[in-house]
């Protein structure tokens, strides 16, 4: 790194067949990666996936087994820590006890010898509002002002690359929201490539360009947020990206537009350049919210698959919209969400329905869910809030 | 004082509940306080009045009056300021000596070994183990170990590296060594509970912000330590200014390296010159004092414990 002078822009990073293998496990096998300069990137995953390990190794904290990492086409690979054009905000923040914010935003620069750290350090500090508290010391600080300072004091260096990891966990819904719309403000204003690693999938939706969604140390599928939602290439990123109604059936007949599947004894039409696999048993799967729910059979209509009849088995509310669990026999639960658009809800519970949507909506999976278990999200506030009530209700019957 | 770098709460409690004196907490703290007035004050008190004494008129040796004879101060600082230099010089070089040993140690121990509780364990247990022995023997030990006549010497003057008449005992050298062994494990547990709480992650965000393995040891690790170092030092410093035993001719000392201990010594049961003895007590622990709490001070350790 040179000394006495700041990275002019982001640079690119690339990962060149990176393996990382711990004493009894392997934490990364054979990832390749390239993020572009000046890109905000994602790497989605749930814990212990590798994500952090990743960024460990960017970071210059750990040592690859094997491979290469270039940052702005460098080989850094055997470059100590302390030598690459890179900045971290920690999980932890690790913002050091013993000296002040001012002090602690300053470091950096001062090891690198910058002209006027003191200067530079109440500027950075001025982006995430808090020189007023400038000559505290980091324990003064609530969780969510440590978090700014972090970030002041990693952006403050201009590091060609910044990396965050999990920067965002520790904050309460509120103020992550806040600080998420802050990082990406920044992250334009000042044109550094951010590499964020997180397990929440609506953060990494909201804030990155592209996502990586990494399991069991590689890489299921990159793109861009919307791309990833709408056309997951495999039943993982199908699930841990927001959730999915799966089904799994042999293909019955294929057209030159589309594939129809049987699913015990429904055909399920799915567009042709949708589908990731086009014969023999494939799984192909449809969002909640694309979903309609009918009190009676509807009339048949080529633009729409059919399902049903399904029992409701539970309908639960949540403001915006209200989930329903359909049983459907052969099939099993279908999840539902419709949006809130009268009082009250459009089904109850025991009510026979019939499911149905568009086509279009449909998507044909790489592999097979059965593979891989239902991947729930630690930390996904939807999920506990369920579980909570599902708890509850129990607990009320019984009592 | 001293004590105060190791409490967490220095600062004067505003908190009402607090400030009310419950007369159930004074009557707990009775036995306590009963303890120190019989125990502290009682002969540190006695200690100053002794140290003002002046000889009976036609008394026999030994025999004193209570006075006010502030002269004895003059006398034994005029008389023994060699000694009294030496002891603290001593106790200062034995001190850094021993925190040059023990730091590294009390690191492998607290932070590098952490992946091995067992390893940690073992080690931790040889620092303790020389406790299990009497620290009159090991001093004795280390006698026999540098007579004239042993091994250790023997080599040295055969290989050159000592003069014909050179001794080890007796010496500067090893009434230094001798403190220095003696007092390790009082600077190496404090370090080592302090570095075994070191968050790691301090020194890899150093290490992020561009700070080299030295610059992170200087400017993160040494200060986070601090804590150990000071309770360390002053656990290793205060008994060595006034030890006896080291410098003592019985055991790694000689004639020209007498310290305090050995003058307060020789004052109170040789030449029975109780006030003179009590005047150096009261000369040394008073520049303890002084010099640990400006130590404290401006180590200014408080706020990271």
């Amino acid at each position: 790194m040179a000394v006495g002078a700041f990275a002019d822009r982001g640079a690119d990073l690339e990962l060149v067949g990176i393996e990382k293998r711990f004493p009894g496990f392997t934490a990364i096998e054979n990832l390749n990666l390239t993020i572009p300069a000046g890109s905000f990137f994602a790497l989605l995953g749930p814990s212990g996936c590798g994500k952090t390990t990743t960024l460990r190794l960017v970071a210059g904290l750990e040592e690859p087994t094997s491979g290469r990492i270039l940052i702005g086409g460098t080989d850094v690979t055997n470059q100590k820590s302390f030598q690459r054009p890179v900045n971290t905000v920690f999980q932890s923040y690790a913002l050091f006890p013993h000296m002040t914010v001012l002090e602690n935003v300053a470091f950096g620069l001062r090891r690198r010898k910058i002209g006027d750290p003191v200067a530079k350090a109440h500027e950075a500090l001025l982006l995430v509002e808090l020189d007023h508290l400038a000559q505290r010391k980091p324990q003064q600080l609530s969780g969510g002002q440590q978090q700014r300072v972090a970030l002041a004091r990693a952006i403050v260096n201009r590091p060609a690359l910044l990396l965050l990891d999990e920067p965002l966990g520790a904050l309460d819904l509120k103020l992550r929201r806040q600080m998420q719309l802050e990082l990406k403000t920044i992250q334009e204003e000042v044109g550094l490539t951010f590499l964020h690693v997180t397990h929440d999938q609506e953060e990494a939706m909201t804030m990155a360009d592209t996502i990586a969604v990494m399991n069991k140390g590689r890489i299921e599928q990159m793109g861009e947020p919307q791309q990833l939602y709408e056309l997951p290439r495999t039943a993982f990123v199908a699930n841990f990206l927001g959730q999915s109604n799966l089904f799994t059936g042999p293909v019955v007949s294929t057209t030159s537009t589309a594939i129809a599947v049987d699913v015990s004894g429904q055909k399920i039409v799915v567009p042709l350049e949708r589908a990731h696999r086009v014969a023999g048993e494939v799984t192909i799967g449809v969002r909640p919210e694309k979903l309609t729910l009918h009190a009676e059979e509807p009339s048949h209509d080529a633009g729409r698959n059919v399902m049903g009849p399904g029992k409701v088995i539970d309908v639960s509310f949540s403001g915006v919209s209200t989930q329903y669990l359909v049983a459907v026999p052969g099939v099993g639960t279908m999840v539902v969400f419709a949006q809130n658009m009268a009082f009250g809800p459009a089904a109850h519970v025991g009510a026979e329905v019939w499911l149905s949507w568009n086509i279009d909506h449909g998507f044909g999976l790489d592999d097979d869910p059965t593979a891989e278990p239902r991947f729930e999200a630690d930390l996904d506030t939807k999920t506990i809030a369920q579980q909570r009530r599902s708890s509850l209700v129990t607990e009320l019957e019984e009592a | 004082m001293a004590f105060a770098a190791f409490s967490t709460t220095t600062a004067p409690s505003t908190d009402p509940v607090a400030r009310r004196r419950s007369p159930v907490a004074l009557f707990l703290l009775l036995p306590g306080i009963l303890y120190l007035v019989l125990f502290f004050l009682t002969p540190l008190v006695s200690l100053l009045l002794t140290s003002f004494q002046a000889p009976r008129e036609f008394g026999d040796i030994g025999q004193y009056d209570y006075a006010f004879r502030w002269q004895n101060y003059v006398e034994v600082v005029t008389t023994y300021w060699p000694h009294i230099v030496r002891s603290f010089s001593y106790a200062l070089a034995a001190t850094f000596f021993a925190l040059l040993i023990s730091y590294p140690l009390a690191y492998f121990i607290g932070v590098k070994a952490r992946k091995w509780p067992l390893l940690q364990s073992l080690m931790l247990v040889l620092v303790i183990a020389p406790f299990f022995i009497s620290f009159l023997l090991r001093t004795l030990a280390w006698k026999q170990l540098f007579s004239d006549e042993s091994f250790v010497v023997q080599s040295l003057k055969a290989l050159s590296l000592l003069g014909p008449e050179a001794h080890v005992t007796g010496t500067a050298f090893s009434v230094i060594f001798g403190l220095t062994y003696n007092f390790i494990p009082f600077m190496t547990l404090p370090l080592y509970t302090t570095l075994e709480r070191l968050d790691v992650r301090y020194l890899e965000a150093g290490n992020d912000l561009y700070a080299s393995p030295f610059q992170v040891f200087r400017k993160v690790t040494i200060p986070l330590s601090m804590p150990g170092i000071v309770a360390g030092t002053l656990l290793t410093f205060i008994p060595a200014a006034g030890d006896y035993i080291n410098a003592s001719r019985d055991f790694l000392g000689g004639t020209g390296t007498q310290m305090m201990g050995n003058v307060i010594e020789a004052n109170f049961l040789v030449l029975q010159n109780y006030p003179s003895a009590a005047a150096l007590s009261i000369i040394l622990m008073t520049v303890i004092l002084v010099i640990v709490s400006i130590y404290v001070k401006r180590s200014g350790t408080e706020e990271l414990l």
